[in-house]
C-alpha cells in the first residue's frame, strides 16, 4: 500500500499538517467569520456575510439579523464536519423551508441558534458563535449529477499548490448535505481539464449517481480554471502550507469559497483513485517554489493533469 | 540536534533510564521482577548467655557486615534491661549492649534474617603492606628461612599462601614449623600463623569469620578462613586444607582478630549460634532490606506510602497503560471513540465492577441517559443547563440503580457509583447529537466502539503483572512514556485505512 502512495491519517497529521500548517494560523480557517474576511481582503470571492449571532438575545430576534433575507445558511463559525449546518431556502407565513420542503418553526431555528452559540457543534464545546451568509444557487450544470443541496469542490493545496481536486456530490442520504462521512458522494476531477474521472460512496468505487442515476466520470466541471487558480490564492491568504479549500458553484456569481480546511479529509485519494504521496513529492522536490499563484497553478495542471481527450473518451456522451 | 531526532533520543533515554532503575531493583535490591516468588532465608541467631556478678556489665557482639553473597534482611536484639548502640563501619558491625548492674543471669539474643544476594561482593577493603612481624630470634630466622624456602616452591601469591597454609596444617614434624606451634604466651590459631609468614613475605592477608548456613542447626561453629590479597583481589583460603575458594554457603560474619562476643564484668557463660532455613515472599523481604540499606532506590517506591495512598497510585500508574491501548487503538488500528481517554476513565470505573457487570451497567445508564436525552432535546434546553441536567439524571440513575440492586440483593449494583458521571454524560450528549446528525446506526455504532476499548483498556490494565510491577517498579511508567513518545512519530498506516484504502492498492497492481 505504502507503494500505491496512499497518505495515511498519521503521516498526514505527522508530516504534513504539524509540519505546514502552523498552530497560531489555525484560527483563520477555524472561525468561519474571520476566514471569509482574510479571504475577501484578498480579493477572493465568498457567500456574502448576512449575520452573526453572537448572544443569545440576537437568537431571539433573528428577523433583525436575517435583514429581509428569505434564503440564508446558518452555520457554527468553529463547526467542523459540516455539523450543525442549516440551510432555509424561503419562508411562508410565519414558516421556514429547508431544502427538503420541509417547514422549520421558529422557534426551531432560535434553538438551532443557541445550540450553535453554546457551543454545541464547536471543537472542545467552547461558546461558538452562529453565521448566517447568504444561499448559493447552485449552477444547473451540475443539476443532474446531484440531489437537492450545493455540491461543492474541495481542491486540496499543498504550499500553494493544487494538488488534487475531487467534487461532492450531496445524496438523498446525505440529506442534501456535501460530507462525505454523512453519505455524499466523492468524484475526483482531473486538475488540467476540470473533467470528473469516477466517484465513490462510503469507500466504495461507483460509477452513477445513486439518486438521478446519471453517469458520473466525463463531466466537465464550469469555470474550473478560475476555481484552480481562486483555491491557489488562497495560499497567500492563510499561509497554510497544507489546505483543503471548498468551492461551490453559483449560478450568477461563479465559483465562491465556501471554507478552508486545515486538516482536509483524505477521501479524495479514492475519488482520484490514486495517492497523494507522489504528488506532494513532486511539490517538495522543486528547487524553487513559484512566486505567482498563477505560475503554481500552470505548473500544478501540467504536472498532474492527464491528457483531455484520454478522459472523455471514456464517457458515454 | 534536529527536531526530527530529538524523539528518538527522548524516547530511548526514558526506556533506558526505566530499565536501568528496573534492572537495579531487580538485580541490586533483589525485588522479585514477577509476583509471588518466594526465597530461601535463614534465620541466624546468637544466644549469650551472662552470669550475673553485680555491677556494670558490657557485651559487644560483632554482627553480620556486608555477608558476601548474602544479605542481611532484618534484625532483632532482644536485651531485657541492657542500653543497645550498634557500631557501624564499611567492613565492621558491632553491637555494644550496656548496663549499670546487672544482678541476675541473663541472656542476650540477637536475630537475624539472611538471604541470598546474586551479586557478589568484595569481602574487605583493599589492604596497605603489612607490618613485619618483628619476632625476636630464634623466631625470627627460623621465620625467614620457611619463607625463603616456601616462596622457592611456589609461583605466586596464591600457591605461596597455599603452600604455607598446608605445612602449617600438615608438616607438624617440621623443626622450624614446632617452633611456631610453642611461642610462649601467644596461643595462635592455624590461621593467624599463616597471616604472620605472609606479613613476612610482604602479603597482606585477613581472617574472615563466618558461619555455613544450612537447614538446621542448633550449635553452628563459627568457620575462619584465611583471605589474601594476591595484590588486585582476595583470595580465600580453608586454613585447614589449604584450598582456596569461597565455600557454598559460607556467611562471612566479621573480619579481624576480634572475638565474636565479648563480656566485660561478668562471665560469658554461653554463647550458641543456631541457625533455620525458611521460605519467604521475595517482596517483603527486598523492602525490608531496603529500609535496612536506606537505599533511595527503594525510597523511591510507593510501597514506602500510607497504605490508602498506595491504592490511589496503583490506579493512577496503571492509567498509562490503558491511555496506551487507546493510543494503539486509535493511531495504529484506527478506532473511533467519543472522548479521547474516556474509554480509560470508564475502565477504571470496570476494576470495581468486573467486566461483565460493568458492561451490562454502563450500557444501562447510558440507554437511560439517552432516553431522558431525547426528551430534553423536545424542551430546546440552551446547552450548559441541558448538560447540567443530563449529569443530574445520570447521577439519579446512578443512585435508583444502587437501591434497586442493593433490594434485590444483587451487590455489584453498588459499584456504579464509581462510573465516572460528567464523562458519561458527555458520551450521552455526543452520542445524541451523533444520533440526530448522522442516524442512530452511527451513534450506537460509534458508543460501542467506546465500550470496546473502555473493555480492552480494562483487560490491559486489570494484568496482574502491571498492578504487580507499577506498585514496585513505578519506573515502567517511564518505559510506557518512552513507547508513547515512539509511537507520537509513527506516520505509517493505521490497519483501518488498509481497508479504507484498498481499492487503490488492487487499482495499481492490476
Amino acid at each position: 500500500m505504502k507503494r500505491s502512495g496512499v497518505l495515511g491519517l498519521n503521516r498526514r497529521n505527522g508530516d504534513y499538517i504539524m509540519k505546514f500548517n502552523r498552530r497560531h494560523l489555525y484560527p483563520l480557517v477555524d472561525d468561519k467569520v474571520l476566514c471569509k474576511k482574510r479571504l475577501q481582503q484578498q480579493g477572493l470571492a465568498v457567500p456574502e456575510l448576512i449575520g452573526i449571532a453572537s448572544s443569545m438575545r440576537q437568537a431571539a430576534h433573528i428577523d433583525d439579523l436575517l435583514k429581509g433575507n428569505r434564503e440564508f445558511v446558518i452555520k457554527p463559525a468553529h463547526g467542523s464536519g459540516g455539523d450543525g449546518i442549516l440551510v432555509i431556502t424561503d419562508r411562508k407565513s410565519g414558516y421556514f423551508i429547508d431544502p427538503g420542503g420541509r417547514l422549520v418553526q421558529h422557534a426551531d431555528l432560535e434553538h438551532h441558534l443557541t445550540n450553535v452559540i453554546g457551543g454545541l457543534y464547536s471543537l472542545g464545546g467552547q461558546p461558538d458563535v452562529a453565521m448566517i451568509e447568504s444561499l448559493v444557487h447552485f449552477d444547473p450544470a451540475f443539476s443532474e449529477l446531484t440531489y437537492h443541496g450545493v455540491p461543492d469542490i474541495r481542491v486540496i493545496v499543498y504550499r500553494g499548490y493544487p494538488v488534487m481536486a475531487m467534487t461532492r456530490l450531496p445524496t438523498r442520504q446525505s440529506n442534501g448535505k456535501a460530507n462525505l462521512h454523512q453519505g455524499a458522494i466523492g468524484v475526483g476531477i482531473d486538475l488540467f481539464s476540470g473533467v470528473t474521472v469516477g466517484g465513490v460512496s462510503s469507500n466504495a468505487a461507483i460509477a452513477e449517481h445513486p439518486d438521478t442515476g446519471s453517469v458520473i466520470a466525463g463531466f466537465r466541471i464550469p469555470h474550473w480554471s478560475r476555481i484552480v487558480s481562486m483555491a491557489a490564492r488562497c495560499y497567500e491568504a492563510v499561509s497554510l502550507g497544507y489546505l483543503g479549500v471548498d468551492i461551490v458553484l453559483d449560478r450568477d456569481l461563479g465559483p465562491l469559497i465556501l471554507e478552508l480546511n486545515a486538516r482536509p479529509g483524505l477521501n479524495i485519494q479514492i475519488a482520484n483513485r490514486r495517492g497523494l504521496c507522489s504528488r506532494l513529492d513532486a511539490v517538495d522536490e522543486l528547487e524553487t517554489l513559484h512566486k505567482s499563484a498563477e505560475q503554481r497553478v500552470e505548473w500544478s495542471c501540467g504536472t498532474f493533469g492527464e491528457p483531455v481527450t484520454d478522459l472523455l473518451t471514456h464517457t458515454p456522451w | 540536534m534536529s527536531k526530527n531526532r530529538q524523539w528518538i533520543v527522548l524516547s530511548l533515554s526514558l526506556l533506558v533510564i526505566g530499565g536501568l532503575i528496573f534492572a537495579y531493583k531487580v538485580v541490586r535490591l533483589g525485588y522479585p521482577a514477577l509476583p509471588d516468588l518466594t526465597s530461601e532465608v535463614w534465620t541466624v541467631q546468637v544466644r549469650l548467655r551472662i552470669n550475673a556478678e553485680n555491677g556494670p556489665v558490657r557485651a559487644e557482639l560483632m554482627l553480620p557486615s556486608r555477608p558476601s553473597g548474602f544479605s542481611v534482611s532484618r534484625e532483632n536484639f532482644v536485651s531485657r534491661g541492657f542500653g543497645l548502640t550498634v557500631d557501624e563501619e564499611t567492613f565492621r558491625r558491632k553491637a555494644d549492649w550496656a548496663i549499670r548492674n546487672l544482678d541476675e543471669p541473663t541472656t542476650l539474643y540477637y536475630r537475624a534474617t539472611v538471604m541470598h544476594e546474586p551479586m557478589r561482593k568484595r569481602f574487605a577493603s583493599r589492604p596497605s603492606k603489612p607490618e613485619l612481624p618483628g619476632l625476636g630470634e630464634p623466631y625470627a630466622s627460623a621465620l625467614a628461612n620457611i619463607v625463603e624456602e616456601v616462596s622457592e616452591e611456589s609461583a605466586d601469591t596464591e600457591s605461596f599462601a597455599a603452600a604455607i597454609l598446608s605445612r602449617l596444617s600438615s608438616d607438624r614434624s617440621d623443626e622450624n614449623i614446632k617452633l611456631f606451634l610453642s611461642i610462649p604466651g601467644e596461643a595462635r590459631n592455624t590461621a593467624g600463623l599463616a597471616q604472620m609468614f605472609l606479613a613476612e613475605a610482604g602479603i597482606p592477608s585477613l581472617q574472615i569469620h563466618g558461619v555455613m548456613l544450612q537447614n538446621q542447626v542448633q550449635r553452628a561453629a563459627v568457620k575462619t578462613m584465611l583471605a589474601v590479597h594476591d595484590g588486585d583481589d582476595w583470595l580465600l583460603f580453608d586454613p585447614k586444607t589449604g584450598h582456596e575458594g569461597f565455600p557454598r554457603g559460607f556467611m562471612v560474619w566479621w573480619r579481624g582478630t576480634e572475638q565474636l562476643a565479648t563480656v566485660s564484668g561478668a562471665q560469658l557463660q554461653d554463647m550458641q549460634i543456631s541457625i533455620r532455613k525458611r521460605v519467604e515472599s521475595t517482596l517483603e523481604l527486598a523492602s525490608e532490606r531496603v529500609e535496612l540499606k536506606n537505599s533511595l532506590a527503594g525510597r523511591i517506591s510507593i510501597l514506602q506510602l500510607p497504605i490508602q495512598t498506595q491504592s490511589v497510585y496503583e490506579v493512577l500508574l496503571l492509567v498509562p497503560f490503558g491511555i496506551f491501548v487507546i493510543v494503539i487503538l486509535r493511531n495504529f488500528i484506527g478506532f473511533s471513540s467519543f472522548g479521547t481517554f474516556a474509554p480509560v476513565l470508564i475502565a477504571l470505573a470496570f476494576r470495581e465492577t468486573e467486566l461483565l457487570k460493568g458492561i451490562i451497567l454502563f450500557t444501562l445508564i447510558v440507554s437511560l441517559g439517552l432516553f431522558f436525552r431525547f426528551y430534553l432535546e423536545r424542551l430546546r434546553l440552551l446547552l450548559v443547563p441541558r448538560l447540567a441536567a443530563v449529569v443530574t439524571i445520570v447521577v439519579l440513575l446512578m443512585t435508583m440503580i444502587s437501591i434497586i440492586s442493593h433490594q434485590m440483593g444483587v451487590e455489584t449494583g453498588l459499584s456504579v457509583s464509581l462510573f465516572p458521571m460528567v464523562i458519561i454524560s458527555m458520551i450521552i450528549e455526543r452520542m445524541s447529537v451523533v444520533w440526530e446528525e448522522r442516524g442512530a446506526l452511527t451513534s450506537i455504532r460509534e458508543g460501542l466502539g467506546s465500550l470496546l476499548m473502555a473493555a480492552l483498556a480494562y483487560l490491559v490494565m486489570s494484568m496482574d503483572i502491571l498492578t504487580y510491577w507499577v506498585t514496585v517498579f513505578p519506573e515502567v511508567d517511564l518505559i510506557i512514556l518512552g513507547v508513547i513518545i515512539a509511537s507520537g512519530r509513527y506516520t505509517g498506516f493505521r490497519l483501518s485505512e488498509l481497508v479504507r484504502f484498498r481499492q487503490l492498492t488492487h487499482e495499481k497492481e492490476a
